[in-house]
């Protein structure tokens, strides 16, 4: 099966160009075009990891190549598609999460006027999206990351006839933009001092060292710069609640599972080139954007936006944990958020779909309503609130750990576990309220609440599929000592010649249930021999103390909000007015997009108002002064032609004139003086003669 | 010829001479005019001298006779009596003179330096009858045509003296204005 | 006498009638001038017929020289007293309709 891998991209790429050409003339406007290309692809996506989960190899990879530019053997551009574990668990994700959202789609966009470009934009999108998970180059990565941001923008501005859509549309795809112009200069950096493009032949050379110290920093930094746009982090985080705009299943589709993940996938895929340095890095992105966004969250209003902070906060989650040597704790986090995002997006779209709002300050008491929407929306809460028994506990614990592991090795990064745990808390404490607030307590708006129904089966049915994804046991038999995304992806061995001794030692971390059952785990590869007694003794005390911090901060929030929401023992209206500077700082976002839009845009069109400027004037000045030159000179030629050319002319009519008037003076009339001068001359013959 | 013949000839040659000079100096016309016909005489004389009598019969007869009356006639005619003593103010007389003289000198430098060919043995005989005699038969063409010749000049000069010069109708002579 | 005296003389005759030519303002006086110019050349003529070429024929054409000067100033004369009758004066500074 895993010799079609090359199936999975093609299939939605034909599916647009069908639906963007002949769409509208099919039956059904296409919509099974794509659902039927995007629906194949998860079904070889199924077939593969299969074929990979029944090998259970951690070294599995799958590698074909094939010539893709060819001038003439001096430059050569591989092709390749490459498989391993979590491409195969990736796929599995953005195919499946992408046919829900085709199928949620059909209700959702019904009746729309462009429903079928609407597919064949989700069928590009999701060609991207697969194509940039298969690449094994930084060349093709970087095609299909292009060719992603411009299909979300596509998607964000559908509904482009209301200007606040075809904005959000053009701020993603320009942040992103900025984002990638890192990307860029990273991987350029990299071929320029290595002249390889692919991933494995990159990693070879910087084991051989041709590129390393500070560049090899900044390489790894300007690659980090395109999953800080493509993910959201800060400070490139604006674009994400902006891009809300987009109808509900893209926001799904994109910002919960695929689109930004891109930018946590590419971090994992070229792990091995990061120096300490870099990771240093990505790590205190990563936190800042966790807490800011979910300081955000706290004060929204609205449902979509709550959750596309939630969504940065989650990715800042992610990065964090890559940061600190995580790597299979961030892309673990990576899978499960898929999951439970995407239900909790389409769950909202459920709700918007039913109440017409999308404020929740409108909405209450819906669980009467809409249970089927209600109860997933709560399981897949509990997930990003890192309940044990969801899959969100499993993945964020192990976040969690890694950095406190992080931080027991390096005290002076113990920052990065707690302002975890704090914002970990935090997103217990917002999600429960945004559930409270939706769900139960007293219906704020009873006109709206009374037109509130459940929506159509095409709409919950992916909701219950990906509830059930969200629990906890498909990622971890419980009780048991390592999950299979453990063994399977483990973490790759550095490429950077300087040892990394700070990191968590790459192997498996244990994990357990909320009940005690401790196993010491295994150190079970070449680790730094005489510090690995020491070694396995931290590792195991970190997971212990970040599990309970963790729960104990989950349940801590929940119960905050319960508080606060349902019982109203705590009047949030009171703490926001004693807050207010706080609350609205928080409720205007931290000011970013108007500090962006004083500087970079603003300066931007400064720039461009001062370039016009230059045109304007110097260069047409210039042009207009060759013009005026050529005035000029044209007058001063014509002057010339008046004085030297019509001057000869005049000249040679008035020297005759002098000359006749002169020579007709001769001819006096008078006769005697004709005698005279005939006389004369016969004299002057006659001397001539005889003398 | 020697003696009494080259004294008249030299007379006669300075009476010549002498005329035309003064012809050419003197102020008043008609005493031009008289200087002319001395003039006229002397060249007369000059024939003589050079054996072509009827040719100096000829030129007094008509030259003194006719010409120079005519001559007399248009001076008095075309000119206010008050003006006869004033019709010749000088005018660039110094050029002219020198011209003159000039081609005096040339000329006479040249007729007396070049050599002649002289015939020798000088005849003198009467003309007449060989003049008339040429004139009938060689010289027959020209002397036609010197007879129309005079015919045209006749009837040119008549018709331009009419009053209207030429114009219109034959009218009486009469007095000019 | 002698050939060169009286080439000499008409020399001289014939500058008398040309200075006449040229210094006389009266019409009449340069006529007769010219009057005296054709009489040099009659002498030449006949000069030349006496001691040169024992010929008749200079003196035939003197004859008709004279003859012509008879006819010329004829028509002259008739001439002038024409422009006298129209202009009042005979004088050849008002010839000079032909000035350029």
């Amino acid at each position: 099966m895993i010799r079609y891998a090359h199936l999975i991209p093609l299939l939605p790429l034909a599916a647009f160009f069908i639906n963007i050409a002949v769409g509208r003339r099919l039956p059904r406007k296409g919509d099974w075009v794509s659902l039927g290309a995007i629906a194949l692809g998860l079904a070889i996506s199924i077939g593969i990891f299969y074929e990979v989960f029944r090998a259970y190899d951690p070294n599995f990879k799958y590698h074909v190549v094939f010539p893709w530019l060819d001038l003439g053997g001096r430059f050569v551009v591989q092709g390749g598609i490459l498989i391993d574990n979590i491409t195969a668990v990736m796929l599995l994700v953005v195919t499946g999460v992408s046919t829900f959202v085709h199928l949620y789609s059909i209700g959702y966009m019904h009746g729309d006027p462009r429903y079928s470009r609407f597919f064949a934009y989700l069928s590009i999108f999701s060609f991207s999206m697969l194509g940039l998970v298969l690449s094994d180059s930084f060349f093709f990565m970087y095609i299909f990351w292009e060719l992603v941001g411009l299909s979300s923008y596509l998607l964000i501005g559908f509904w482009f006839e209301k200007k606040s859509a075809s904005d959000a549309g053009k701020k993603a795809f320009i942040v992103n933009r900025v984002g990638d112009f890192g990307f860029l200069l990273g991987f350029l950096l990299l071929f320029a001092t290595t002249g390889a493009l692919g991933f494995d032949e990159v990693f070879q050379a910087i084991r051989e060292g041709r590129i390393e110290g500070t560049l090899l920093t900044l390489a790894g930094i300007g690659i980090f710069c395109g999953a800080i746009g493509k993910s959201a982090q800060f400070p490139l985080h604006v674009w994400l609640p902006d891009a809300m705009e987009g109808p509900t299943p893209v926001s799904a589709l994109i910002h919960a599972a695929t689109m930004v993940a891109a930018g946590v996938y590419l971090v994992g895929r070229v792990y091995p080139i990061f120096t300490p340095d870099a990771f240093l890095f990505i790590a205190y992105v990563g936190l800042i954007t966790l807490f800011i966004t979910a300081t955000i969250a706290l004060t929204a209003r609205d449902i979509k936006k709550v959750l596309a902070y939630s969504t940065c906060s989650q990715l800042g989650f992610m990065i964090l944990g890559l940061g600190v040597g995580g790597y299979t704790a961030g892309l673990a986090h990576l899978m499960t958020h898929a999951a439970f995002k995407a239900c909790l997006f389409l769950g909202s779209g459920s709700v918007i779909h039913a109440v017409h709002s999308q404020d929740i300050f409108e909405m209450g008491g819906l669980w009467k309503k809409m249970k089927i929407t209600a109860a997933t929306f709560i399981i897949a809460t509990m997930a990003i609130a890192g309940i044990p028994g969801f899959s969100g506990f499993y993945s964020k614990d192990m976040i969690l750990a890694a950095a406190l592991e992080f931080g027991m090795r390096n005290p002076q990064h113990m920052i990065l576990f707690a302002v975890t745990l704090l914002t970990a808390g935090m997103t217990a404490f917002y999600m429960s309220r945004l559930v409270i607030l939706t769900f139960f307590g007293k219906p704020r708006d009873p006109h709206k609440f009374d037109h509130a129904h459940e929506s159509p089966a095409n709409m919950w049915v992916p909701l219950v599929v990906l509830a059930v994804l969200s629990l906890g046991f498909w990622y971890k038999v419980p009780f048991a000592e390592k999950g299979w995304f453990e063994v399977l992806v483990p973490k790759p061995a550095s490429a950077v010649s300087v040892a990394a001794p700070v990191h968590p030692a790459p192997a498996a971390h244990a994990e357990s249930s909320s009940e005690a059952a401790r196993e010491t785990e295994e150190a079970g590869h070449p680790a730094p021999s005489h510090a690995a007694e020491h070694d396995e003794h931290l590792v195991h005390r970190a997971h212990s103390i970040a599990m309970y911090s963790s729960v104990g901060v989950a349940g801590t929030g929940i119960l905050l909000a319960l508080v606060v929401y349902l019982f109203g023992w705590i009047n949030p209206e009171r703490v926001a007015s004693a807050l207010r500077p706080l609350h609205t700082f928080l409720v205007n976002k931290w000011y970013f997009d108007e500090l962006y839009e004083a500087t970079a845009v603003n300066g931007t069109k400064a720039l461009s108002r001062a370039l016009g400027w230059f045109d304007l004037h110097v260069v047409d000045g210039l042009v207009n002064l060759c013009a005026q030159l050529g005035v000029w000179v044209s007058f001063l030629v014509g002057k010339f032609d008046d004085a030297v050319v019509d001057g000869a002319v005049n000249g040679v009519a008035t020297a005759t004139i002098e000359s006749g008037s002169f020579f007709r003076r001769f001819q006096t009339g008078k006769l005697y003086h004709y005698v005279y001068v005939l006389a004369g001359g016969v004299l002057i013959i006659f001397l001539l003669k005889v003398f | 010829m020697t003696g009494p013949a080259d004294l008249v000839f030299y007379v006669l040659a300075a009476l010549t001479v002498g005329s035309a000079i003064l012809v050419a100096i003197l102020p008043n016309i008609v005493y031009s005019a008289v200087a002319l016909l001395f003039s006229f005489a002397g060249v007369a004389g000059l024939y003589v001298f050079l054996s072509a009598d009827f040719l100096a019969a000829t030129q007094v007869l008509i030259y003194v006779g006719g010409i120079l009356i005519l001559i007399l006639f248009a001076v008095f005619l075309s000119n206010r009596i008050s003006d006869v003593k004033l019709s010749n103010p000088a005018r660039f007389h110094g050029q002219a003179a020198f011209l003159c003289l000039g081609l005096f000198g040339v000329l006479s430098y040249t007729a007396v330096s070049t050599a002649w060919p002289v015939k020798p043995g000088i005849v003198y005989q009467p003309s007449t009858a060989e003049i008339g005699e040429l004139l009938m038969t060689r010289y027959l063409l020209p002397f036609e045509v010197a007879s129309v010749l005079l015919l045209a000049a006749l009837i040119g000069a008549a018709l331009l003296s009419r009053p209207d010069g030429g114009k219109g109708k034959a009218v009486d002579m009469e007095e000019p204005k | 006498m002698g050939l060169d005296k009286l080439l000499v003389i008409s020399a001289a005759l014939f500058c008398c009638g040309l200075y006449t030519i040229l210094t006389r303002r009266n019409a009449v006086a340069v006529l007769m001038g010219v009057e005296l110019i054709l009489n040099s050349a009659n002498i030449n003529f006949v000069a030349f017929s006496h001691y040169v070429s024992r010929l008749i024929g200079g003196q035939i054409f003197a004859v008709f020289v004279i003859v012509l000067a008879a006819a010329e100033a004829a028509v002259a004369l008739a001439i002038f007293l024409r422009l006298y009758a129209t202009t009042g004066s005979v004088e050849v500074d008002m010839a000079d309709h032909l000035q350029g």
